[in-house]
């Protein structure tokens, strides 16, 4: 009864921008109180999954809906596909509920994604806020797969609590590295907490990056990027070089449902990335 | 930013075809242009009068067309009236456009079965949608159509729902002989003439005890429907009369909208005060996207049957105006009506030239006759344009 169902995502999905390709739950990985990180597996386990750091899929699950959710997995490394999702609601409750064998809709990968090859030669600043590490992960993988290839990188981290810290054993191996900096905070702190207390914007001024040579790549809440841009921009870093992922209500993902709107820029395909001097007449304006 | 390909999309009729010349034709060989569109294997869509509107519907003969009626519209009202004519064509335009047909309100995507080991996606049945011919497509509403074209056709992606009821679509468009009380697509350079993307466009004349109509066609598939009927070349008076009757129309528009520089004063007016105004008077009822020829928005909900075992996905129209339109995780974020109104306003008629080259508005007025509360999008732009720049505190302490 199998029909034109193709798991090679990008082929079908020209032909049938809405159709979804069978994906079977490998692991279930949980990585805070409400986060997780689902490993998937084509159905058809000879396909391969090409996508760019940044770039996101539509995850369905069967009998309850389908949402935007970003790769955060490594791009050199095609035959799995991981998404870390935050639970929040309908969809991902009843996606942190599969077990492994089960069956997930994907389609995908939509939208722009990270500008590495622009890095190149470059230092680079990654600013990430909560669950916004998650679509800049296949950056990092990406970068550090070619190290020498680039100035400085430096990962700004920040998260609610200590507790809330997204991939906390990769980060300490990053941590450990001597090509790479990391520098994590937290809003709130708990005991044994050694590290910086304050938001992650308060973490720009004293990074070792060359302001005027640097590449920015910011992902998390809409208000923590309005500061952040403030303060990279503060340090030197021009508009052209600093980048976003924005996030909207999305319903199709390829520009036919509109849900996605921000100002003229429809997020699922002309972002989710952007450029900042592309925005910045509508970041700083409310509602839109 | 990806690149968009803005070239026509392929199945859009070609550039006028050799045949040129306008002809005329009388009103009792109409039936017989109905009965070549279906022997043709079209089925045909006209205007019919239904519930006090005029409705879209299956024709087959030229007595279900509105003979001898006209609308009457303004702000917040439409009515339906007795001419003192048997005009085919002589209102001006019905609540809903030809979106209906080509983007439909309801659509199932697909519907699956929960597998074992995969997601069994059972085919659609693969019926053909009909094959269609529009009766009496306005000028605005042609261009309506191109404008969905590029939404649904001219982008990376393609939408197959969306082609398959408009590859093959046979457009005859009628030059409209009056204007509503609403209509402004004089201002928008939409109308009331035809000028494109239409297989066959008619002028219907009533003058001095005669009744006839003036043709012309676009395409070579418009020209061999209208070699099929009994035509004379048309005179020169017929088609002066006939000249005489779309520049009337386009004299009359009961609506203005100034379009210089529209995109720049609204963008810059974004936080105008005549936002609050307006976010006072509108429902946010969804009524002018529900009407409007150019809205596209959708939104795709799940149905799963008692067992659980099936599900279907149905796309289905939306609006920018419900608060769950914009719904993130924490809350909406056009949570005021303020906000949706303006979304809808500047996405009608800034936004849309950054996002597919022309405004997203094609002057047709029906979101204002429609209105239950009579909102007049032009009225509105010509408050902000009054008051270009004005800011709520200036006019608080003024
Ligand atoms: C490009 C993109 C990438 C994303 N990447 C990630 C990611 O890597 N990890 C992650 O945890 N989250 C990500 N999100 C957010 C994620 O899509 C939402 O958290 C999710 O849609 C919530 O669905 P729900 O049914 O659980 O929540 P509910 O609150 O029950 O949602 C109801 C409906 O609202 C919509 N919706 C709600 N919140 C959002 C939202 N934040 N964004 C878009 N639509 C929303 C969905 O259509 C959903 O069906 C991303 C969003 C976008 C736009
Ligand atoms: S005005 Fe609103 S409903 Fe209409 S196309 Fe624009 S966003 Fe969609
Ligand atoms: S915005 Fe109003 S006048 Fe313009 S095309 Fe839509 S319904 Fe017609
Ligand atoms: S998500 Fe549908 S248009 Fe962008």
């Amino acid at each position: 009864m199998r029909t034109d169902l193709d798991p090679r995502g990008a082929e079908a999905t020209a032909l049938d921008p809405m159709a979804v390709a069978s994906y079977a739950v490998r692991r279930l990985k949980g990585e805070t109180d409400d986060t997780f990180t689902l490993e998937l597996q084509p159905v058809d386990g000879a396909a391969r999954f090409s996508f760019a750091p940044g770039q996101f899929n539509m995850l369905y699950v069967f009998g309850v809906g389908e949402i935007p959710i970003s790769i955060s997995s490594d791009p050199l490394k095609p035959k799995t596909l991981w998404h870390t999702t935050r639970e929040v609601g309908t969809v991902t409750r009843a996606m942190r509920q599969l077990k492994p064998g089960a069956v997930l809709g994907v389609r995908g990968p939509f939208g722009t994604h990270w500008p590495v090859d622009e890095c190149e030669a470059k230092d680079v600043v990654i600013v990430a806020g909560g669950i916004g590490l998650a679509p800049l992960r296949p950056a990092l993988y990406r970068i550090l797969a070619q190290r020498d290839r680039y100035g400085r990188v430096v990962l700004l981290y920040g998260a609610r609590t200590p507790a809330d810290i997204l991939y906390r054993s990769e980060l300490e191996r990053w941590r450990a590295r001597f090509d790479l900096e990391v520098y994590a905070t937290v809003d709130r702190a708990m005991s044994g907490w050694r590290g910086n207390v304050g938001v992650v914007t308060g973490l720009i001024g004293r990074a070792p990056f060359d302001a005027l040579n640097t590449v920015a790549l910011v992902c998390g809440p809409e208000v923590m990027m309005r500061f952040t841009v403030q303060e990279l921009q503060r340090r030197g870093v021009r508009a052209q070089a600093i980048h976003l992922s924005m996030e909207r209500n999305m319903k199709c993902a390829v520009g036919f449902c509109g849900h996605c709107q921000f100002g003229p820029w429809f997020v699922c395909k002309d972002g989710p990335v952007f450029r900042l001097d592309r925005l910045r007449e509508w970041l700083g304006k409310w509602e839109v | 930013m990806t690149q968009r390909r803005q070239n026509r999309p392929p199945h859009s009729p070609s550039p006028r075809a050799a045949d040129r010349g306008r002809v005329r034709f009388d009103r009792p060989e109409f039936g017989r242009l109905l009965g070549g569109l279906a022997a043709q294997g079209y089925q045909v869509i006209g205007p019919t009068v239904r519930d006090g509107a005029l409705v879209y519907a299956s024709v087959t003969s030229p007595d279900e067309l509105p003979v001898g009626w006209t609308d009457e519209q303004t702000g917040g009202s439409y009515c339906l009236k007795r001419r003192n004519d048997a005009a085919l064509f002589g209102y001006t335009l019905g609540p809903q456009a030809w979106k209906p047909y080509l983007h439909p309100p309801t659509v199932r995507l697909w519907r699956a079965r929960a597998g074992h080991r995969e997601l069994d996606r059972l085919p659609e049945p693969a019926a053909d949608p009909p094959k269609y011919a529009f009766l009496g497509v306005r000028a605005c509403e042609l261009q309506a159509i191109a404008i969905q074209d590029k939404v649904f056709l001219g982008g990376d992606f393609v939408d197959p729902w969306y082609r398959r009821r408009r590859e093959g679509v046979f457009l005859v468009a009628v030059h409209c002989g009056q204007a509503g009380g609403t209509c402004f697509c004089a201002s928008l350079n939409t109308g009331p003439k035809a000028t494109f993307g239409f297989d066959l466009a008619l002028t219907e004349v009533i003058e001095a005890g005669r009744h006839y109509f003036v043709a012309e066609s676009g395409t070579d598939r418009g020209a061999a429907v209208l070699r099929d009927l009994s035509t004379q070349p048309a005179t020169p008076a017929e088609l002066a009369a006939a000249d005489r009757i779309v520049a009337d129309a386009a004299a009359h528009m009961g609506r203005e909208l100034d379009t210089r520089g529209l995109k720049e004063l609204l963008t810059r007016n974004y936080e105008h005060p005549r936002w609050d105004d307006v976010a006072g008077r509108c429902l946010t009822c969804a009524n002018c996207t529900m009407v409007c020829p150019t809205c596209f928005c959708t939104t795709v909900e799940e149905v799963t049957d008692l067992t659980g075992e099936h599900a279907q996905r149905w796309r289905k129209w939306d609006s920018c105006f419900t608060t769950e339109f914009s719904f993130i995780h924490g809350g909406s974020v056009r949570a005021s009506p303020r906000s949706r109104y303006r979304q809808w306003l500047t996405h009608k008629l800034a936004t849309w030239y950054d996002q597919f080259g022309t405004a997203g508005c094609v002057g047709c007025g029906r979101c204002i006759a429609w209105c239950p509360v009579g909102i007049d999008l032009t009225e509105e732009v010509r408050a902000i344009r009054r008051s270009d720049g004005v800011t709520l505190a200036q006019q608080l302490t003024a």
